[in-house]
């Protein structure tokens, strides 16, 4: 910024970004809270450990401890490769990785429909042996993994591409494998970005409506995760329960806010002093 | 690159591979795993009867331990009618489906997962209650919302599902079309444009008819709610002193059917329980509660106990004004059908 702008502009403009902020996010959050708290903190809590409640948690933390830890494996493999190597059908890879952000969600979870739904490619096969997939936990995970499984490639393949191959080019002269190379050089290069990467997966992975919608089957206590839980509280006229459950995805969604913006600092110097050597 | 790096990047990658392998076949063990306990009943129904299936799955848990000593877990998925049937024919294991109407049934029973005469297999067209179509509109009615010719005067508002995926805005839509063919001596021209005229002054096309109710209720749009009076009556309980009904001199008997999904049952071991569950539907205990909860029992003995809670409107039906539910669906709501004639044109 210029440093001769008038301080009016500037606070103007502050107290633009500041009303906006306040408008967008913290007059919702507010009203969240206050909804979910309107008949007291006993029924608060009541809300929440009330089984199907309950259940809905459990079920949205099990779906993310399944699906980040995989979408970190795919996302260091899909990163390292493309920003280590050179091969054929690079960008193909690149474009394919970001198709789960151009697509929409609700199409997201119909193609499980098609390839695991009775009518579909798979549906019958899967009966006969007595595996569920579509309309429970199997279907809800792959739904979620296949939303988020751009964000830690997404995160980690600019980030290794700035660093550049010397490094590691360096430890397979000094004698390193392949594997060593890559848990002691290019892995701890890495470390924030992909924990940042880690951070959005997660968020997502919890909050996903459209795709899971879609697989769930919507059975009360066993395949409703929080978010689906929240509609149909609130559907019930249960206005408590339901921004209670929402209160609570929206605390695990602050709590990331907190922890990406501390990483965020902490990989600004990172790059900076990359940057620099 | 070497050849070391390309071998370690195979091995990178059958390392990830199998990590997936086996959270996946994690995922698929945990269903399985804590479904062991106790038999379980799937119950997959319509959007406004939620409350219903919570009163009677307790009291048919209680019952059926009773006389046999077995715990029952029976569980529940609501959404628009429509939408529920496709998910069964997708491979959703319903035990039993309690759907708004018997075409969606039909939609499952055509897949062949349910037999073709399911409808005879219990009484009285396999409906253990009725319901009709009513009018929710705001206090003091302003707008003065008497009869079905009201919703179509200009500057009404009127909210209703979409009858594509909702089984009770296809009820909506055919009691509207019997209204003005009851009115007009059956002229299905007159009755095209009397309904193309009331979507005109639709708003608002929500998936179910929950939606169309938060939509009324919560979110204050419209001037009318066409409802099944039991979801109209729930309204009115849980959001006191705002609305009130209105119930038309003439409206359609919406018989929403039960049945037994033959292929799930046969599989899972369940048909025993699930046609004893639907039976359980018919009992005195049963009918009590759906008459509390706002359906119109079948039971006259506990119908006129509630007589005051259900005003005399004159019902026809649909066998006689469509049909049947066959004939309707293909003529009205089937891709190219008349409803799809009725919205392009009352955007216009």
């Amino acid at each position: 910024m210029r440093r001769d702008e008038s301080p009016l502009i500037r606070w103007l403009l502050i107290a633009l970004a500041l009303g906006f902020l306040g408008l967008f996010l913290v007059l919702p959050l507010a009203a969240v809270l206050a909804q979910a708290l309107g008949k007291g903190t006993g029924a608060y809590f009541a809300a929440l450990t009330q089984p199907d409640a309950w259940a809905s948690i459990r079920l949205t933390l099990l779906v993310a401890a399944i699906a980040v830890p995989v979408n970190i494996g795919f996302g260091l493999a899909a990163s390292w490769a493309i920003a280590k190597f050179d091969f054929r059908g690079k960008s193909l890879l690149i474009s394919l990785i970001d198709l789960p952000f151009s697509v929409s969600p609700v199409i997201s979870g119909l193609v499980f429909v098609l390839l695991f739904g009775l009518q579909g490619w798979f549906g019958e096969t899967l009966r006969d042996h007595n595996i569920r997939v579509l309309f429970a936990v199997p279907g809800i995970v792959l739904a979620t993994m296949f939303v988020t499984f751009p964000f830690v490639a997404r995160e980690l393949i600019p980030l290794m591409e700035e660093q550049g191959r010397e490094e590691e080019e360096a430890a397979i002269v000094l004698g390193a494998g392949g594997f060593k190379t890559f848990l002691t050089v290019t892995l701890p290069n890495v470390k924030w970005g992909l924990l940042h990467g880690v951070l959005l997966c997660n968020a997502r992975a919890m909050g996903e409506f459209g795709a899971v919608s879609v697989v769930s089957g919507h059975i009360r206590g066993l395949t409703n995760t929080m978010p689906l839980h929240v509609e149909i509280l609130y559907n019930e006229y249960d206005f408590v329960g339901a921004f209670a459950v929402a209160s609570l995805l929206a605390l695990l969604a602050l709590l990331t806010l907190v922890a990406k913006s501390a990483l965020e600092w902490r990989l600004r110097d990172e790059i900076a002093a990359l940057r620099q050597s | 690159m070497s050849g070391e790096w390309s071998r370690d990047a195979v091995r990178l990658v059958l390392a990830t591979a199998l990590v997936v392998g086996a959270a996946m076949a994690l995922a698929a063990a945990i269903p399985g795993a804590g479904a062991a306990e106790s038999r379980t009943l799937l119950n997959v129904s319509y959007d406004p009867t939620r409350e219903l299936y919570q009163q009677i799955n307790a009291a048919f848990i209680k019952t059926w331990k009773a006389k046999t000593g077995e715990d029952l877990r029976i569980n529940q998925s609501h959404g628009g009618s429509g939408k529920q049937a496709r998910a069964v024919i997708d491979g959703l294991e319903a035990d039993v489906v309690t759907l708004a109407l018997a075409y969606d049934i039909d939609a499952i029973a055509q897949r062949g997962q349910i037999d073709p005469k399911w409808q005879t297999r219990l009484s009285a067209n396999s409906a253990p209650y009725t319901s009709t179509i009513v009018f929710l509109v705001r206090k003091g009615n302003p707008k003065a919302i008497k009869d079905w010719d009201d919703l179509v005067r200009p500057g009404i508002a009127v909210i209703t599902p979409n009858p594509k995926t909702s089984g009770g805005a296809r009820w909506n839509y055919l009691a509207a079309w019997g209204y003005e063919l009851n009115r007009t001596n059956n002229d299905a021209a007159k009755a095209e444009a009397f309904v193309t005229a009331l979507f005109h002054n639709v708003p608002v096309l929500d998936t179910g008819a929950r939606g169309s109710t938060t939509t009324f209720t919560q979110r204050g749009i419209g001037d009318v709610l066409i409802a099944w009076e039991n979801e109209a009556i729930l309204a009115l309980k849980e959001v006191p002193g705002q609305f009130e009904i209105v119930a038309p001199p003439l409206s359609i008997l919406a018989e929403p059917s039960v049945t037994v999904v033959d292929k799930v049952v046969d599989r899972h071991g369940t048909r025993a329980l699930a046609e004893a569950y639907l039976s359980f539907l018919y009992t005195p205990e049963a009918q009590e509660i759906i008459a509390r909860n706002h359906y119109r029992p079948r039971d006259p003995d506990i119908a006129k106990k509630h007589v005051t809670e259900f005003p005399p409107v004159r019902l026809f039906t649909i066998d006689d004004v469509f049909g049947g539910w066959g004939k309707a669906q293909t003529a009205h709501f089937a891709d190219g059908g008349i409803f799809d004639r009725v919205i392009v044109n009352a955007k216009k």
